[in-house]
């Protein structure tokens, strides 16, 4: 009788036809791709991207080349040269990081006893040329300052949870 | 115009015999290149929307363009001819895939009267066509040099030998009821409706002959012969550029003609399902396409669901599955028609 019925199975396609079932179901789902460019997925404030160096609101740079961002940096991406600047405070002469070699992995900023280094939301970035991924002081600074707002609002919102 | 016409007229026999069939051959070729061109864009599309994904969407309005956009990479891409392939061999096999796949369009009836070789052996000439397909996929294998490739030929060599005997036993059955081997006669012999066309009577025949259609087009779930996950990509490892492109013109050309041939010998062709006043207003040539279609939907709604076949698995489906169930049926076929009264179920 097991054999019989085994055979009917088999030979009328029973569990194969319930397989086309499921899949011609999914056919008729919403579906629900991000189109991406033109919509995009939430990103939670703690989102670690392009780096910053962030500056006090008088416009004095925060970062006081403490040093620790470099030696926590698990990648060994960033460099800091310093020295001491004309009012005898200490401040970076060179301040590089290797995006290359960066694994975003947010020590940098976690380390930062002054809250200067910080990672953005921003992660749609390029390099163009050879040696463009070294990121300087410069750029970084700049980079505080044109989303100084995003950044400060990132921190304010997750600042409950930390 | 009546200079053309006169010019025509003064033009010696054999050149206007040759220029008209390349202009009917130009006249079925272009069209089903754009089906094929098509064809790949509905599978992306409907295997896109079955795995809730929405497919290609970006060249043209909703993605129109993306065949001709593949195309045009193909296109422009290099064909690399490995080191000791066969440079001769390696480069005929694409041709000889695709060949066999455009000339079996020759006696395919779109309506009663249009076809290009109104054949008495067209079934015939179909078979033989299709099997002539697998030279070019073992050729490849052989003349790439590479193992895999030669593994993919292995495998497309056994297997299309297991199936295309049942397929054609498929197709005997089907002769033993429509009594002739002509295309024409056999959509003519299926019509006044639904219920005269051949999958009724021969059901289990059209089961076999679909499946083993899709096994001989070598789709999945029977595509051990480019198995990616396996031998990366079969026979068609070292292929690039436009040779890797003829050699996927040819498998879409034939996934076409598996399903034409499907809706006119069993789904009766050009017939509309009912000889009755809103189905008859549809021209003929339509009521193939859309069955051609159906068909076609099914060979992409079998690769978005089953997983690929083990191929000890195809192996015995092919010989201690499907060649006794055909056997059977026209067995049964020719014992209904000659030796009992009810032949008529099988007219």
């Amino acid at each position: 009788m097991d054999w019989i019925k085994r055979h009917f199975k088999t030979f009328l396609l029973l569990e194969l036809l319930r397989g086309l079932r499921v899949t011609g179901k999914h056919l008729f789902r919403r579906k629900i791709t991000v189109q991406y460019p033109e919509e995009k997925t939430p990103k939670s404030p703690r989102f670690r991207g392009l780096h910053a160096l962030r500056r006090y609101p008088n416009g004095e740079e925060r970062c006081i080349a403490c040093k620790l961002c470099e030696a926590v940096c698990p990648a060994l991406a960033i460099t800091i040269e310093s020295e001491e600047r004309g009012d005898g405070t200490r401040r970076t002469t060179r301040y590089d990081i290797d995006m290359f070699k960066c694994i975003y992995c947010g020590f940098c900023e976690e380390a930062c006893p002054v809250d200067s280094i910080v990672e953005t939301d921003i992660h749609e970035f390029h390099f163009e040329n050879r040696g463009d991924n070294v990121m300087t002081k410069d750029m970084l600074l700049a980079i505080g300052d044109e989303y100084e707002q995003r950044i400060a609002d990132a921190r304010r919102a997750d600042s409950n949870y930390r | 115009m009546s200079w053309l016409l006169s010019t025509w007229g003064t033009l010696p026999i054999a050149l206007q015999v040759t220029v008209e069939s390349v202009v009917k051959i130009v006249a079925i070729v272009v069209p089903l290149l754009l089906c094929v061109a098509y064809l790949t864009y509905a599978e992306r599309k409907i295997i896109g929307y079955i795995q809730v994904r929405v497919g290609p969407n970006r060249v043209g309005p909703k993605g129109w363009f993306q065949p001709f956009a593949d195309f045009l990479k193909l296109m422009l891409k290099e064909v690399v001819i490995p080191t000791n392939a066969n440079r001769y061999l390696f480069l005929a096999a694409p041709i000889l895939s695709l060949m066999p796949a455009l000339a079996a369009w020759a006696v395919i009836p779109f309506t009663d009267t249009l076809v290009l070789a109104n054949l008495d052996a067209g079934l015939l000439y179909v078979l033989a066509m299709t099997s002539l397909g697998v030279y070019g996929v073992i050729i490849a294998g052989w003349a790439s040099n590479s193992k895999y490739a030669f593994l993919g030929a292995m495998r497309s060599a056994a297997q299309i030998v297991a199936y295309e005997i049942a397929m054609g036993f498929a197709l005997v059955g089907l002769l033993m009821a429509a009594g002739s081997l002509n295309l024409v006669d056999i959509v003519t012999a299926q019509s006044g409706g639904l219920h005269q066309w051949y999958i009724w009577p021969l059901l289990p025949l059209f089961v076999v002959y679909f499946i083993s259609g899709v096994a001989e087009t070598n789709r999945a779930p029977f595509d051990v012969a480019e198995g990616e996950s396996e031998i990366v990509a079969g026979f068609h490892v070292e292929y690039s550029g436009v040779s890797f492109a003829v050699f996927f013109v040819a498998e879409y050309a034939n996934m076409v003609l598996i399903a034409t041939l499907a809706a006119i010998m069993f789904l009766g062709g050009w017939h509309a399902p009912f000889d009755i006043a809103p189905f008859n207003w549809i021209p003929p040539f339509f009521w193939l396409f859309g069955k051609v279609a159906a068909m076609l939907f099914c060979f992409l709604w079998l690769r978005a669901t089953f997983p690929r076949y083990r191929y000890d698995q195809i192996m015995r489906l092919g010989w201690k599955v499907f060649i006794p169930v055909t056997l059977v049926w026209i067995t049964v076929i020719g014992v209904f028609r000659f030796l009992t009264p009810f032949g008529f179920i099988f007219r």
